[in-house]
């Protein structure tokens, strides 16, 4: 390639450096001030595995909704059908059957069809026919606007997920979307699994319901709810013993408010009992309706349901028109400040579930960095003196080139952000072994080429040439199978997967380029008669 | 210092027969081991279910633990030890709720022995959507790799080299799930790391070879095929074992104090790099001599 010594030198001298200043930051804290101002100061990044942390790989369900906007849509549809006076009966969706229309004459059936062409462009008949001379209707939501409403739903979530984790506190979170409807969370550090991933994986919908107090709960507890209706359960905390209790109200089944109408939650303490409770501030609509519904029903109780749960049902004592209210319902403090964050974050549009968790301790993290650091020192140190035994002077050129190898690996892991992993550091001591293999296929070489009585410089000529296409054959074919585990691999294997590829790359520079400036330095200024090989 | 003297003359030609024999009897053992263990024994990455490391304070029972786990069904747990005062959970269960198995886990430890006398180290918890997706990637990596590597090296070589090399690598990927099954290993995403890295240290092992026999058979032509990978395998004898040496020095260090996290990794690896090292020499090299002798190449060689 270049001739000159000086010059090949130069540019080993040059990447070395380069290598030297990416890595610095990560072996001492305390860098000089003009140092931080001018020079990187990013850290090799840890992976989960070697930091500690969480991964969660969630789905969104996107059919819930479809379901969820299908339900509203219909709901709509139905009180314009009772402003227009037009007759049906509406049988409520079922997990088999769509939400079905039944009518009693064609005129209505007309009617209807007309209300939903012109006012309803999401909804389509997905069936209809006509029994015992009644037509009847079933309803979806039209293929493309449920492709829409689907990934919508995924966006939505994946931006109200970053809301909740930036609120929680947690320094550089990932929050990527994988394939159609999954998002893949990722938190270094976190202290709390469990409540981080209750804060991340709550639906968080907030409505408010009035208490049927018309009907009887114990019928519907057997079983005959009445229409228009619905049971939920009221969680209660006793305050001395501290036990949560479960007892079931009837609700209207009618959403008077959800979360949407918020503007801000925040805790604040009680005056009485000194408790955390969340307090909400409603958004200038959702004062206005929340005024409107206080006046109206004023007398009755208004349930706050978060998720179906009932957290606290006060009877509305005079008309509340100053935009806000309280949740109260006995939370400790992590409680209150969590739902907070839910809730100015919004509510996620459909339910998640986690498919994976991944989730290691700090104290294990530490333990794997510790042992995995002591197995690459002690295979480094093995190896280097296996060199100078086995190829003496020549075998400290190796040595030289493996100590620039890990320089170089290291460096490059941190100029490219990559992540290091226990897997990965694995990768590392591998590719110490694998990069005194180039090194061996040379030397192996040049000692053949001196076997046949070749003078020093001819046989290094001889051996790097006759070297460098197997070493180039060897590592390329050892690539594939590298870039086959990057796309594979997920968090630690791909960590493998980037050390031994950034290995193979740099072990070929340093063996093929760096060792032979070393050897031709010998050769042409000192003309040296007999190599130590 | 040499390992091998100078221009060694093995015969290993004529030791293919019995190596192959003994690759062949290796495998159906293994076949055998699987079959005896009900298949292979698919860790959470890929059948699904919930992985806890746990260490406690001081030496606890594994009796005492799974005591502690009846109360929240979790009886039919696998509890492992894993280095000292430190055991593993295994259960089938996958929790998808937001909750899910952790938060009980917590509470079941705790109520049997009392908040910090205990730590939870590791959680993985992996549902069967994500296990079904994970095995069928895995397989496809490995298959692909293959393909990747039979491409390049027909495209550099020839394709019967290329075929000698896949035969090889297929070979020390058996030989692997044969040992890790003996040694009723399980089978997680490290394992098919493992595999992928075997993989590309094994290549890397055999193109060496190859690349002298084309060397050798080029420069003479008069040689026949057998003479010509003898002198081959012979001439890089000593590199072959100089570099596995390194590599199983590094392996060996990593077994024994890269810590548990990555003890199976590495005896993959361990086992894979064995089983490269002897493919390279007795396994790919007979490949490319019996499609010599089903179909002769154009080159003129004495028979």
């Amino acid at each position: 390639m270049f001739k000159s010594i000086k010059i090949r030198a130069a540019v080993t001298i040059l990447l070395c450096l380069a290598a030297f200043v990416y890595l610095a930051p990560s072996l001492t804290s305390d860098l000089p001030e003009t140092w931080k101002r001018y020079l990187p100061t990013d850290r090799i990044h840890l992976g989960l595995d070697l930091q500690g942390g969480m991964h969660l790989v969630l789905e969104v369900e996107t059919a819930k909704a479809v379901e969820s906007t299908l339900e509203r849509t219909v709901n709509d549809l139905k009180e314009g059908l009772m402003e227009n006076r037009v007759r049906f009966k509406l049988h409520e969706r079922t997990k088999e059957k769509n939400p079905t229309f039944e009518f009693p004459d064609t005129a209505s059936r007309e009617a209807f069809e007309k209300i939903l062409k012109n006012q309803y462009p999401d909804l389509e008949v997905a069936s209809s026919q006509t029994v015992e001379g009644k037509g009847l209707a079933s309803l979806k939501i039209k293929d493309k606007r449920a492709a829409e409403i689907k990934k919508m739903a995924v966006e939505q979530s994946l931006e109200t997920i970053r809301n909740r984790v930036d609120q929680f506190g947690i320094s550089e979170p990932e929050i990527i979307p994988q394939g159609v409807d999954r998002i893949i969370v990722q938190l270094p550090g976190v202290k709390d699994p469990a409540r981080a991933k209750n804060l991340i994986g709550r639906t968080a919908l907030l409505e408010f319901k009035l208490v049927d107090d018309e009907h009887s709960l114990d019928e519907a507890l057997k079983g005959n709810v009445p229409e228009g209706s619905v049971v939920a359960n009221e969680s209660r905390m006793d305050r001395t013993s501290g036990r949560r209790s479960e007892i079931p109200l009837l609700l209207k089944a009618r959403t008077l408010m959800t979360g949407e109408a918020l503007e801000s939650a925040k805790v604040q303490i009680g005056d009485r009992f000194g408790e955390p409770h969340v307090s909400l501030k409603f958004n200038a609509q959702g004062a206005r309706d929340f005024d409107r519904i206080t006046s109206e029903n004023v007398k009755k109780r208004l349930a706050i349901v978060l998720d179906g749960v009932i957290h606290s049902a006060p009877v509305i004592q005079e008309r509340i028109s100053g935009g806000q209210a309280q949740i109260t319902g006995s939370f400790t403090m992590e409680e209150a400040t969590d739902l907070a964050i839910v809730l100015r974050a919004g509510a996620l549009p459909a339910p998640v579930v986690i498919l994976e968790e991944r989730t290691v301790g700090p104290s294990l993290g530490q333990d794997s960095i510790d042992k995995g650091t002591l197995a690459s020192i002690i295979s480094g140190i093995l190896i280097l003196l296996f060199m100078i035994f086995y190829y003496r002077l020549s075998g400290m050129i190796v040595d030289v080139a493996l100590a620039m190898n890990m320089l170089l690996l290291l460096g490059i892991m941190v100029a490219f952000k990559a992540t290091l992993t226990l897997p990965g550091i694995a990768g590392i001591a591998l590719t110490i072994g694998m990069a005194v293999d180039a090194n061996v296929l040379i030397n192996e070489r040049i000692r053949e080429e001196l076997r046949l009585g070749k003078t020093p410089r001819a046989a290094i000529d001889a051996g790097y040439a006759k070297a460098f296409l197997t070493i180039f054959d060897s590592n390329v074919t050892t690539l594939v199978a590298a870039l086959f585990l990057f796309g594979f691999g997920t968090g630690p294997v791909k960590g493998f997967a980037v050390t031994l590829t950034i290995g193979i790359v740099v072990s070929m520079f340093t063996a093929v380029f760096v060792t032979r400036i070393i050897y031709d330095h010998f050769i042409w200024n000192r003309k040296i008669e007999r190599i130590s090989i | 210092m040499e390992i091998i003297k100078t221009e060694t003359h093995y015969n290993f030609v004529r030791m293919m027969k019995p190596a192959v024999i003994l690759s062949l009897a290796v495998i159906i053992i293994g076949i055998g081991s699987l079959i005896w263990h009900g298949g292979p024994n698919f860790g959470i990455d890929f059948a699904g279910g919930t992985l806890i490391q746990i260490k406690f304070q001081k030496e606890t029972p594994a009796d005492k633990i799974r005591d502690a786990f009846k109360s929240i069904g979790f009886e039919g747990s696998i509890i492992q030890d894993f280095g000292p005062k430190e055991v593993i959970v295994r259960t089938a269960e996958s929790g998808t709720d937001a909750k899910g198995l952790t938060s009980s886990v917590e509470e079941a430890l705790g109520a049997a022995f009392g908040k910090g006398a205990y730590e939870v180290r590791r959680v993985e918890m992996v549902g069967p959507k994500v296990g079904r997706d994970l095995t069928r990637k895995a397989i496809l990596a490995i298959i692909f790799s293959w393909i990747g590597i039979l491409v390049y090296v027909g495209v550099r070589f020839e394709f019967r080299y290329a075929l000698g090399g896949i035969v090889a690598l297929v070979h020390d990927i058996l030989i692997t799930i044969t040992f890790l099954s003996l040694f009723n290993k399980e089978f997680d995403l490290n394992i098919v790391a493992a595999l992928l890295a075997i993989i590309g240290y094994s290549i890397n092992d055999t193109i060496v070879i190859f690349d002298r026999i084309r060397e050798n058979a080029r420069k003479n032509i008069r040689q026949s095929l057998d003479e010509v990978i003898n002198a081959s395998v012979n001439q890089t004898l000593s590199r072959t074992i100089l570099t596995s040496l390194t590599v199983i020095i590094v392996l060996f260090v990593l077994f024994f104090f890269g810590g548990a996290v990555i003890h199976d990794f590495t005896f993959a690896l361990l086992v894979g790099t064995f089983a490269g090292v002897y493919s390279t020499v007795f396994i790919a090299s007979p490949i490319v001599l019996m499609f010599e002798k089903i179909k002769p190449t154009g080159l003129k060689r004495k028979k």
